[in-house]
């Protein structure tokens, strides 16, 4: 039953498309989480709408345009919007989170514009609304893969410099770390990793691929180091059983990953709780603290 | 002269038409041991961010090894200790030598890898705060004074010459307080590392330190420790520009 999903050549570019996102999108949510940057991934997904809608459109009104995938005027903007999130930020120094609407906000309404000139791929946009096993092609495994490599990267050369802004910003601009530099490359990658995600799990599902896993980690792990590494098995959980479950429930997989997902958090929060009562009656109803 | 860290020469500070400090002149020497005192809003942390070159002086200047410290790029010959309360959220998943790890970050460079003595960096670091027990546990789980003592083990790791603290003690208890500020002394007396204590706590100090320096806009006193204990009442009145009794802060003020 298992081996049909690789029967399909579409199957296998939305699976191995999944694994890749599965590993990167938690492994950079975890820095997203705890900059307290959730929303951002949002934001960001509603201005990926926007691009989304845009291309569709002009696919149908200029047939030259009718082959160009989605995709990358989706990451185009979803790029555009992260450097102009950065630019409110600054300018509304005391108010930061207002960025965050105004930019939401602002990709809904310009993608409610496009999708209501259009009129007619409700089908196609349903796939990038909620995920789609179907939709994936080989041009989207492609960039998908190409944007995987990429943060790969970017997280294996900057772990240090990531990790010490995210957990002290304050003594990383005492120690002379270029924060404006590493903050734009930072910004880039959440915005091209939340496009590529798109495809799988939805634009309105993708933050929740960056932050639920981080959270079930974050409950089970010691260090940060710890916290990656269960953030990427919680990811690739949600995500493989997501597919499959989708696949032949037939069900968009933003549902089902998603679904998955919570559960997961639902189930350590239990055991969590379960062994913290078992060990308070261990120790004669004294907390166990240091 | 190389042995002046750091150097202040007639720096003015202002946020728009406020006066943060006033013709400030400062130097402090290899070795020594100062303690920055002054009541809230008396630009304490406005000084501190000067000599980290974190921001600019509108007049004079400010030298770092007797670099000009807006051009000062060894950052990791200065451990920066800040108030623990603005350091971090508590439920940051990190471990203790994680945390002491990343002290290593600017002398490693961008790019590279942790070198491979790191763990053992860690370890002495962690030694001579008295931390080497709590290296795999959480950060979030320690007191806050343990965690004040993690920080100063990240500024150590990196073999600073100077310590500079902006009131570390912040939200700690009295009894714990005090052997936090004996390791600041030993770190003094033994390694030699030159510190600069932003601080409420001049009684529990004064024994400690060498100099004393009273900011309020501008510097009301600075010189040796014995000196201020001597002239204390003199230059607490001049310092405050009415006459003042000397009140016990109890668990530090609420910082600037």
């Amino acid at each position: 039953m298992i081996s049909a999903i690789f029967e399909y050549s579409f199957l296998k570019n939305a699976f191995a498309s999944g694994l890749i996102i599965g590993i990167i999108a938690p492994m950079l949510g975890l820095f997203i989480v705890v900059r307290r940057l959730s929303l951002i991934a949002d934001a960001l997904s509603h201005v990926t709408l926007a691009g989304i809608a845009g291309s569709l459109f002009l696919s149908q009104s200029y047939l030259p345009l009718a082959a160009l995938n989605p995709i990358y005027l989706g990451m185009g903007s979803s790029v555009a919007g992260s450097l102009l999130i950065g630019k409110l930020r600054e300018t509304y120094r005391s108010y930061e989170e207002l960025a965050i609407p105004i930019i939401m906000s602002g990709g809904i309404a310009i993608g409610a514009i496009f999708i209501s000139l259009a009129q007619g791929f409700s089908a196609d946009l349903m796939g990038y609304l909620f995920g789609s096993v179907s939709a994936v092609g080989r041009g989207d495994l492609l960039t998908i893969a190409a944007v995987g490599v990429g943060t790969a990267v970017f997280i294996g050369l900057a772990y240090k410099e990531l990790f010490a802004i995210s957990f002290d910003p304050e003594y990383s601009r005492a120690q002379g770390l270029s924060m404006n530099r590493l903050n734009f490359w930072f910004m880039i990658i959440t915005a091209l990793v939340v496009a590529s995600s798109m495809r799988i799990v939805g634009i309105l599902l993708v933050s929740s691929l960056m932050t639920l896993p981080v959270a079930a980690a974050m409950q089970v792990a010691k260090g940060f180091r710890q916290a990656m590494v269960w953030s990427v098995v919680f990811g690739e959980l949600s995500v493989i059983g997501g597919l499959f479950s989708a696949f032949y429930l037939d069900i968009a997989p933003g549902g089902t990953i998603v679904v998955i997902s919570v559960l997961i958090l639902l189930v350590i929060l239990a055991v969590k709780r379960i062994r913290a009562a078992a060990g308070k009656n261990r120790n004669g109803g004294e907390p166990h603290d240091i | 002269m190389p042995d002046i860290l750091i150097e202040l020469e007639d720096v003015s500070y202002r946020y728009g038409d406020e006066t943060a400090l006033d013709h400030v002149s400062l130097q402090v020497r290899k070795g020594e041991f100062w303690a920055v005192i002054g009541p809230n809003g008396s630009g304490k942390s406005t000084l501190i961010k000067l000599i980290l070159g974190l921001i600019s002086p509108r007049t004079g200047s400010v030298r770092l090894f007797g670099e000009p410290a807006a051009m000062f790029r060894d950052k990791e010959r200065i451990g920066y200790v800040s108030q623990k309360s603005n350091a971090f959220n508590s439920a940051f998943p990190a471990t203790v030598s994680e945390v002491v790890r990343s002290g290593l970050v600017k002398k490693t460079g961008m790019f590279r890898r942790y070198p491979a003595d790191a763990d053992e960096q860690v370890l002495k670091a962690l030694q001579a705060v008295g931390m080497e027990a709590y290296a795999g546990r959480g950060i979030g789980q320690l007191s806050g004074g343990q965690q004040q003592r993690v920080f100063i083990a990240r500024a150590l790791i990196s073999h600073p010459e100077l310590m500079i603290l902006d009131e570390p003690t912040v939200g700690i208890d009295r009894k714990h307080m005090e052997s936090f500020y004996d390791m600041l002394g030993r770190l003094n007396r033994e390694q030699g590392i030159a510190i600069l204590l932003v601080t409420h706590d001049v009684d529990t100090v004064s024994e400690l330190v060498t100099h004393v320096a009273c900011v309020n806009r501008s510097i009301h006193f600075h010189g040796p420790s014995e000196e201020f204990s001597r002239r204390e009442a003199s230059i607490r009145n001049d310092w405050y520009g009415h006459p003042v009794r000397r009140v016990h802060h109890g668990k530090g003020g609420a910082g600037e």
